[in-house]
């Protein structure tokens, strides 16, 4: 695909996983999107940032735990995953309560790096500015 | 016979915890159950909210629902967590249930 | 919903012929699932099924194609992490056949 064509893709996640359906729904389609290689961010903010907490297990209370997927986004080249400083401060949380979401960058060895970028709130106004297509969950 | 809360929305999005904690009465029960939980996170907005209840409310979260969303580490000090047995204890010793939704 | 019967005891699959059960799957299953497919597994076929059923414990999910080619290729070698190795062993698509012989969804993203 040319560079032409390429647009910037954002998830935006704005809610808490297992309460409701719509953490799962955006993460399945962020994978099934992947295929079509387009230049796919996704932010987490708000109750979204729960999503990436370490350590959920849902064995008590009967549901998949989708939470060891978030771990394979770097596989499928979704590795631009930003997550709100504000919406962690609110929680009481910081990055440490988060899983490590990592990719290996092919123009630079195979290094592994992290995809997780912390940014404040004005940052991700920019990041929704500056988006083509937007996802809302 | 006291009555007992049940909150399942978080704080962050909904005003159910708020509400739940204006209405509950000294000697009443509140219980954290599925995004309710997220109540119980200490050092967030919602801590000294939920802090100033627990002087004239017990407050409960579902320990299933907190490991499902991984907060066991940040549940703040005075909570104390019940499983689904428990859940059922509390609703059979409180006069009534007054879920928050 | 249809059932199979393999060596006397009936298991259940959809109507793609995928395990409904995943947690009653064992190599005797998916080696008959195989030969309903005309297909006789071998160590090269094992290698990538197990390697499948490893994927999924550890990230809940099944693999699309191009990841599962590139994480072969990383685990297993470049002469194995490659489509032509890959549709050789799975003609009817290495993601999507191989995932229904270790026990598995069909994989997301696959149409």
């Amino acid at each position: 695909m040319s560079e032409g064509t390429t647009k910037q893709f954002l998830y935006v996640n704005r809610k808490a996983p297992h309460g409701t359906v719509y953490a799962l729904e955006s993460l399945e389609v962020v994978l099934i999107g992947a295929a079509f290689e387009q230049d796919v961010r996704l932010a987490f903010l708000d109750d979204g940032v729960f999503q990436l907490m370490k350590g959920q297990d849902t064995t008590g209370i009967g549901t998949k735990n989708f939470a060891p997927t978030y771990k394979a986004l770097g596989d499928y080249d979704v590795n631009k995953i930003y997550v709100e400083k504000e919406s962690l401060d609110e929680r009481g949380l910081t990055e440490d309560d988060l899983m490590p979401l990592t990719y290996e960058d092919e123009d630079d060895d195979w290094a592994e790096k992290s995809s997780i970028k912390i940014v404040s709130r004005a940052e991700m106004a920019d990041l929704i500015d500056s988006s083509d297509v937007m996802f809302n969950f | 016979m006291a009555i007992l809360h049940t909150v399942n929305k978080s704080p962050f999005d909904k005003n159910s915890l708020e509400r739940a904690i204006g209405c509950a009465k000294d000697g009443s029960a509140v219980l954290l159950i599925e995004d309710g939980v997220y109540g119980a996170l200490k050092g967030a907005s919602s801590s000294s909210m939920v802090e100033d209840a627990m002087k004239t409310v017990k407050v409960y979260a579902l320990s299933e629902d907190v490991s499902a969303r991984g907060v066991n580490e940040r549940v703040m000090d005075g909570i104390e967590l019940v499983d689904y047995a428990g859940f059922v204890k509390l609703a059979a010793d409180h006069s009534q249930v007054q879920s928050w939704l | 919903m249809a059932n199979i019967d393999v060596n006397g005891t009936s298991v259940e699959v959809d109507e793609e012929g995928y395990l409904v059960d995943r947690s009653v799957w064992n190599e005797e299953i998916g080696s008959h699932m195989a030969t309903i497919d005309d297909c006789e597994l071998t160590d090269s076929h094992w290698e990538v099924i197990k390697f499948l059923r490893e994927y999924y414990d550890e990230y809940q999910i099944a693999p699309a194609v191009r990841v599962l080619t590139k994480a072969i290729g990383k685990k297993l070698g470049k002469d194995k992490g490659n489509s032509k190795y890959l549709y050789e062993l799975f003609p009817y698509g290495p993601a999507k056949q191989a995932c229904k012989y270790a026990g598995l969804p069909k994989p997301t993203g696959c149409v």
